[in-house]
């Protein structure tokens, strides 16, 4: 085995003996070599993880000035790619100031429950066919376990604050965040229904199709869904800045608000790795049986497209209303998860080894868009039957003359 | 199986650590001039007026317990998902039958006007 063909093995296994040599010289317990290796793998996916921030900072700003027909953060080195850095450095010298009467326990763990709870996630995401950090047999199950920390986190942030805004923000964020969850638990069941498995390397392996191409309607619920959880626009609800200032960080200064801003733009990459993993393939692509290392380029690039769709939805759509966001949720997403659930277990398990498996899934995606469309649309004219009995706009009345006494 | 579990512990000390650094590396270095105007409750200039910690909206309560409903049914479904070769046509019709005791629940909340945001 040469270095090119697997290099991630490759180190491990030299590591390996001189932590071995190491440690037999020393007398130490047997288990140590292993434990030092993990620990290696853990500081550099979590390092990758955080370092991962202050590029998406810039990226995010810079895509959203170019949506908006500005040039965005230019001055600071070429593109302005040390902006990270100079924000950084700003908030790290910021005073750091709480609040009379905040619950100071959970006010201070909030922040980084927000960032590791999203940074627990990367844990199980495999880079290469081999590069896994943990290989666990209940990856998916792991991510929806560990994705819910970030509801804690919010919902700690907004009640410790002793803030109103960031009390309405807090039961905004948890009202919004537990709804989308249900979708989301819907929608990533139909990759584990069609690998047969919650091993996150195995949901990879099995797709030979892309997910995306079995199961469009179900990627679409999942993004949208996903989009919610981390509360961007438009289901910015928890942090409206018009409506209750900042929502429910409203308080924090200094380097707590920026693991706030780094959870919610880490969570947001997040959410797109796991896209790019559970609908499009993960590391899979051309020629990388001989060079696994590609995997890693694949996995990225196909996240970096997902991230844009996500900034791009950001900048596009306006803040929906909270009822329209619940009504959304609970009457149209969750009950189009469930039928897509209902119709990807039958058809999936009555054309098993079918030769045409793909097409008749693919054709019954579209089959429930076109009705789903039908139905949106037959609702929607019986509403605006609805609307046009009543007078279109409240009119005004003037006010009755008080008869003189 | 049992080193990746040791992964995931190592990895949740990690996950607390690398955001407590820079928290930490703020509390040191930033300066401290504490004042009770600075440190009151931020609110569009004026103070406070009565108790933050009010009570809530029982719609949200509500929610809440939709919630509950659907995502325990939905770790129900994993296992199901998951043992879906080894199940015969029958096995997946019961679970179908499942999903669809769900979606009768969903529909009775919908009926009952419990979705409606008010």
């Amino acid at each position: 085995m040469t270095i090119w063909e697997d290099p991630i093995k490759f180190l491990n296994d030299w590591l390996a003996g001189i932590l071995n040599a190491v440690v037999d010289f020393l007398n130490l317990p047997a288990g140590t070599t292993n434990f030092i290796l993990n620990l290696i793998g853990v500081i550099i996916v979590a390092t990758f993880g955080l370092l991962l921030v202050i590029f998406l900072t810039w990226l995010e700003r810079k895509v959203a000035a170019r949506f908006q027909d500005r040039f965005g953060p230019n001055r600071a080195g070429p593109y302005g790619i040390f902006q990270s850095f100079a924000d950084m450095i700003k908030l790290i010298t910021k005073e750091d100031i709480t609040p009379t009467g905040a619950d100071k326990i959970s006010y201070n763990i909030a922040p980084l429950l927000s960032v590791a709870s999203v940074i627990l996630i990367w844990a199980v995401v495999p880079f290469t066919a081999t590069w896994v950090g943990a290989d666990i047999n209940v990856g998916v199950l792991y991510i929806a376990a560990v994705g819910s920390f970030g509801i804690l986190s919010v919902l700690m942030a907004g009640w410790s604050s002793n803030n109103k805004y960031a009390l309405l923000g807090a039961f905004r964020a948890v009202a919004q965040l537990i709804s989308y969850e249900v979708p989301l638990f819907l929608a990533l069941l139909i990759p584990v229904l069609l690998a047969r498995s919650m091993g996150i390397n195995t949901i990879v392996e099995a797709q030979g199709t892309w997910f995306v191409v079995l199961a469009p309607l179900p990627f679409l619920i999942f993004l949208t869904s996903s989009i919610a959880e981390i509360g961007r626009t438009p289901f910015d609800l928890l942090e409206a800045e018009s409506e209750i200032v900042a929502g429910f960080h409203i308080e924090y200064t200094g380097m707590k608000y920026g693991m706030f801003m780094a959870g919610e733009f880490l969570h947001a990459f997040t959410i797109s790795v796991l896209t790019g993993i559970l609908f499009f393939g993960g590391w899979q692509g051309p020629m990388v049986d001989t060079y696994p290392l590609l995997g890693v380029v694949y996995l990225m690039t196909k996240a970096f497209i997902v991230y844009f769709i996500v900034m791009w939805v950001r900048s596009t759509l306006p803040r929906v209303r909270i009822d329209h966001l619940m009504a959304f949720n609970w009457k149209f997403l969750v009950p189009l998860s469930l039928v897509m659930l209902i119709v990807t277990a039958l058809l999936d398990k009555a054309f098993e080894a079918h030769s045409l498996h793909t097409w008749i899934l693919l054709g019954a995606n579209v089959v429930v868009a076109l009705i789903t469309v039908q139905i949106l649309r037959v609702t929607g004219r019986r509403k605006e039957k609805e609307l046009e009995t009543f007078p279109k706009r409240p009119v005004a009345v003037p006010p009755k003359e008080e008869a003189p006494a | 199986m049992l080193d990746n579990w040791l992964f995931i512990g190592i990895f949740v000390l990690i996950a607390a650590a690398f955001p407590a650094a820079p928290i930490i590396i703020n509390y040191l270095i930033a300066p401290r001039k504490p004042n009770p105007i600075k440190q009151d409750t931020y609110e569009c200039g004026i103070e406070t007026v009565g108790d933050t910690w009010v009570q809530f909206k029982v719609q949200y309560y509500i929610y809440a317990l939709v919630f509950l409903i659907f995502d325990v049914e939905t770790v129900f479904l994993y296992p199901w998902a998951v043992a879906f070769d080894r199940l015969a046509l029958f096995a997946v019709v019961e679970g179908v039958i499942f999903i669809l005791i769900l979606a009768a629940g969903l529909i009775y909340a919908w009926r009952q006007g419990v979705l409606e945001w008010t």
